[in-house]
């Protein structure tokens, strides 16, 4: 196949997507970028508003000459592809990527499909989790970074995860007041995870430098902290926790909170990619192989959609599917890079086995989840709703769970709930979680206005 | 310079040298700064975005990403956005409850 | 596990459930096969409408016999199932179509029927947020809907607890006539035997009645369903456009907790091999168009899933139902072309009654087996 005429898309525009666009263009190949957001970036390297003033060093930190360096790149590249942001994609059907940009629709037939769709936080309900005032740890950051702003003026940042010390970081930077950082993890799991984390010590090294600053300005840093619930009524007043046998209070005006990162996987599961269900973080992601090649044809995978491994591995992986793709449609690549970012790969997957040991997804307290918890968000089903249906149904596996529990049925289509879910139906069942199975996704991966117009190509 | 309002949810820390943007909310004006989503723009004047349809109370978002769908809003004729991926304009009018039967469905 | 019983019932969905179900209360001992879970399949995943109105004449006996059911599903089977009993509205566009639709009502008033011709004027009045292209309406009060996802579970577990061996994850891997009794071997299991075979296999069921003779050209489509994110409950009657035109077959129902199921338009891909049927993104936006078009207040609301199922259809839109031509002791209820779901209990009760006492009371003969006899 000529590059020329390879139909290519790209979807995300993060550090994986924007790498493979960059790849695909240097061997003469005009990809389709399809970009939720209205600018590149990403979730790590999102850019604010137009007019926005603070600059990279503000809002990224040790990473703002990658920022730089991504941003520019993309930009440079605009009349080498077709980016079209503001558009999401929300269906895969045979060879043929289904989108929709500003209330109309578009049918893109593709020869390869790179889907490098990101990551949001993974949650578990803790009682008090809905009440105005806590967001998720992304969410803290995102209201910070984008919008500069702070979610409150009190916060609690809780859960685990390296997010969890990165954003209580920037929050104190701001000048927030910062209540807690109550980590679920023991510290114990940090410090065993060490020779697995030392594949990267400059990550390593700012963690540190993160913790040692909060606690250096007097801020109350807990590990092995069990939550209790996100007390108030009707917003977020405190949360209550416990460490040990001790129960402790803190008082806040915001929460947030998250336990490291799911990938969005719903286009993979649309495309038809198979998944394997991943003991390391109790998670089902979908099958590709190193270069990021999913056994569904046309298919590749890569960054924090395909797996979480940060977004040094999202640049990457995003390199890697494009030459995967490139190679597979007859276009010589050159193997020297390949093998050089196979072996980059490598490395950071041990550092993605160091974070697993380090935060662990604290899946007992899933399971410990109260019944009157709401558990799905987007239809207040509780804990116990989801326990009383999938006895008295028998209901052996998730999807015949969501469809008698209501449990994934919202706007959200089981984001948010669906790794407590499976982890409590597995109790139900008295089976592994890898048992109960995952939600299977269907279409459209977000809500689609029922305004959605035919495209003229349609 | 705009007012800053120091009664909202979320608490602007940086970016404030902005221009103002005028919307309502439940039929009472608001000012927020250019670049606000909806989400920010509502929660930098006031505590809540919508109420749940289940009775559990009221919302303020979450994950501020478009990823979790907590944050969809009733504009005031009948309309839906997300406001965490909406860019708020003048002249927006939003409604924190459900629209009355005229205009949702709206007669044809 | 037993090895024997009265009746085997192949195929768990709602008639095989309900079938199973009523079986049991008339004494009889089943043993009900599903390959998969009971109600996963056309059961599961149709648009669950629950109405009589529209329905060929020949069948409104077996749907009344169904209503009467409906109305008692709670001291039946201990559940409602979310049935609602709300109201069925069709609405035209056209005054031929609408000529129609008056002659049904008329005709159908013989059966039982009470149906409300309603005029243009007539239907802004009542629903202002239809369509003004709309001629005329024609509204069932018995009408309403239930969820689907909930009823054939139901009807097994209440089937279970009248004492049926009801069996999931068993799949049929043969079955034989030997002497009196069919033997059917399920995997896993060995042999069961029972004098009477029920096939209400639905997609399936053609595979079935071909193993003793009895091939149906039956074909499979997949409904294309949705369903759109809580909105305000002020959509009370379940509402569908009646048209000669598949395409502009739209219909939509709103439950209490506010989502609104919206289905018809073009059908989609359905398989009885791979067992699986999808949503065609071309079908699903030229379903959103119509159902713009008779309700232009969808346009600002969102869908947040679609949904499809395997279906099953006979040239003549008519199911296969009632006692093997070829086999003595071999009866079926499959093949009911996209409009079991109300008529789902009765058909229960019917075939329960046909086997253990020999004849219904309720017309079926049109459905018989054998007018596809020869080919």
């Amino acid at each position: 196949m000529a590059p020329s005429g390879m139909r290519a898309i790209i979807v995300g525009a993060g550090p994986a997507g924007m790498r493979a666009a960059q790849t695909l263009v240097a061997y003469g190949v005009h990809p389709v970028v399809i970009d939720e957001g209205d600018r590149a970036g990403g979730q790590i390297y999102r850019r604010p508003p137009a007019g926005f003033v603070r600059d990279a060093d503000a809002l990224y930190g040790a990473d703002a000459s990658k920022a730089r360096d991504l941003h520019a790149m993309f930009d440079s590249l605009r009349d080498a592809i077709d980016y079209r942001p503001g558009t999401l994609a929300w269906n895969v059907a045979g060879d043929v990527l289904h989108v929709v940009r500003g209330g109309v629709a578009d049918a893109l037939p593709f020869d390869a499909l790179i889907l490098a769709t990101g990551a949001t936080d993974r949650l578990l309900p803790i009682a008090g989790w809905t009440l105005p005032g806590c967001y998720s740890l992304g969410g803290a950051q995102v209201a910070l970074k984008a919008q500069g702003c702070a979610i409150g003026r009190r916060v609690v940042f809780m859960g685990t995860g390296p997010l969890l010390y990165l954003v209580a970081h920037q929050y104190r930077k701001a000048g927030v007041d910062i209540a807690a950082v109550l980590d679920t993890s023991p510290l114990s799991a940090q410090l065993r995870a060490l020779p697995d984390l030392a594949v990267r010590p400059g990550f390593l090294l700012r963690g540190a430098k993160f913790r040692a600053g909060l606690q250096a300005a007097g801020v109350r840093v807990e590990n092995a902290a069990r939550p209790i619930a996100i007390e108030g009524d009707g917003e977020v007043a405190g949360v209550r926790y416990r460490v040990g046998d001790a129960e402790r209070h803190v008082a806040a005006d915001a929460v947030a909170v998250g336990f490291h990162l799911r990938s969005e996987t719903q286009l993979a599961d649309l495309a038809g990619c198979p998944f394997a269900f991943d003991e390391a973080t109790g998670q089902w992601r979908p099958e590709a192989d190193r270069d990021g090649r999913s056994p569904r044809v046309g298919v590749y995978l890569a960054g924090d959609g395909a797996r979480v491994l940060g977004a040094d591995a999202a640049e990457a992986g995003g390199r890697l599917a494009a030459l995967a793709a490139l190679a597979d449609r007859g276009i010589g690549v050159d193997m020297g890079e390949v093998g050089r970012l196979r072996r980059r790969m490598a490395t950071l997957d041990r550092f993605r086995r160091g974070l697993a040991t380090a935060f662990p997804w604290p899946a007992d307290l899933a399971r410990a989840v109260a019944d009157d918890v709401i558990l799905c968000r987007c239809e207040s089903i509780t804990a116990g709703e989801l326990r009383e249906t999938a006895i008295a149904k028998d209901a052996p596996e998730m999807n015949r769970t969501k469809a008698l529990s209501r449990i994934g049925m919202g706007r959200c289509q089981g984001r948010y709930c669906g790794s407590a879910a499976a982890e409590i139906l597995a109790q139900v069942r008295g089976v592994p979680v890898a048992q109960v199975g995952r939600l299977r996704g269907q279409a459209p991966v977000k809500p689609l206005s029922m305004g959605t117009a035919k495209g003229k190509e349609s | 310079m705009a007012e800053i309002s120091v009664s909202g949810r979320l608490h602007r820390v940086a970016e404030t040298n902005r221009a103002s943007v005028t919307f309502d909310v439940d039929g009472r004006t608001v000012v927020a700064l250019a670049g606000d989503s909806v989400l920010t723009a509502v929660l930098t004047a006031g505590r809540t975005l919508r109420r749940s349809e289940f009775g559990d109370g009221d919302r303020a978002g979450f994950c501020m990403m478009g990823a979790c769908q907590d944050c969809w809003m009733w504009t005031a004729d009948g309309g839906r956005l997300r406001a965490c991926t909406t860019p708020v304009v003048d002249g927006l009018a939003l409604s924190t409850v459900p629209v009355g039967e005229g205009l949702w469905p709206r007669p044809a | 596990m037993k090895a024997q019983a009265d009746v085997i019932i192949v195929g768990g969905g709602i008639m095989g459930a309900s079938a199973a179900f009523f079986l049991a209360r008339a004494g009889k001992s089943v043993i009900l096969l599903e390959r998969g879970l009971v109600g996963q399949q056309a059961s599961g995943t149709n648009f669950g409408n629950v109405r009589r109105q529209g329905r060929y004449l020949h069948q409104l006996p077996l749907s009344n016999r169904a209503r009467d059911i409906w109305l008692r599903l709670p001291e039946l089977i201990g559940e409602d199932c979310e049935f609602l009993p709300s109201g069925h509205l069709r609405v035209c566009y056209t005054r031929e179509q609408a000529d129609k639709v008056e002659a049904y009502a008329n005709d159908s008033r013989a059966y039982g029927l009470d149906l409300e011709m309603i005029s243009a004027n007539a239907l802004r009045d009542r629903y202002p947020y239809l369509s003004a292209d709309l001629v005329a309406g024609c509204f069932d009060p018995t009408g309403g809907h239930a969820n689907p996802r909930l009823t054939a579970p139901a009807f097994g577990r209440a089937a279970v607890r009248a004492g049926v061996d009801l069996r999931e994850n068993s799949e049929v891997t043969g079955i034989a006539k030997a002497g009196e009794d069919f033997v059917v071997e399920v995997a896993g299991q060995g042999t069961l035997r029972a004098p009477v075979l029920l096939v209400t296999a639905g997609a399936w069921g053609g595979k079935l009645s071909a193993l003793f003779g009895e091939p149906v050209p039956l074909t499979t489509h997949g409904p294309q369903m949705a369903v759109t994110e809580p909105l305000p409950y002020r959509i009370v009657p379940t509402i569908g456009v009646s048209t000669p035109h598949v395409f502009e077959t739209v219909y939509f129902r709103q439950v209490e907790r506010g989502n609104v199921i919206l289905g018809g338009s073009t059908r989609g891909p359905a398989s009885n091999d791979t067992n699986r049927a999808a949503v065609l993104p071309d079908n699903f936006l030229g379903q959103l168009e119509q159902l713009r078009r008779v309700m232009p207040a969808f346009a600002a609301v969102n869908v947040i899933r679609v949904w499809s199922g395997v279906e099953s259809y006979l040239p003549d839109d008519m199911p296969v139902m009632g006692p093997s031509v070829t086999t003595p002791g071999l009866y079926y209820a499959f093949g009911f072309c996209g409009a079991g779901f109300q008529i789902g209990p009765g058909v229960g009760e019917v075939m329960a009654e046909l086997i253990a006492t020999g004849s219904t009371t309720t017309p079926i003969e049109p459905y018989t087996i054998a007018r596809f006899a020869g080919g």
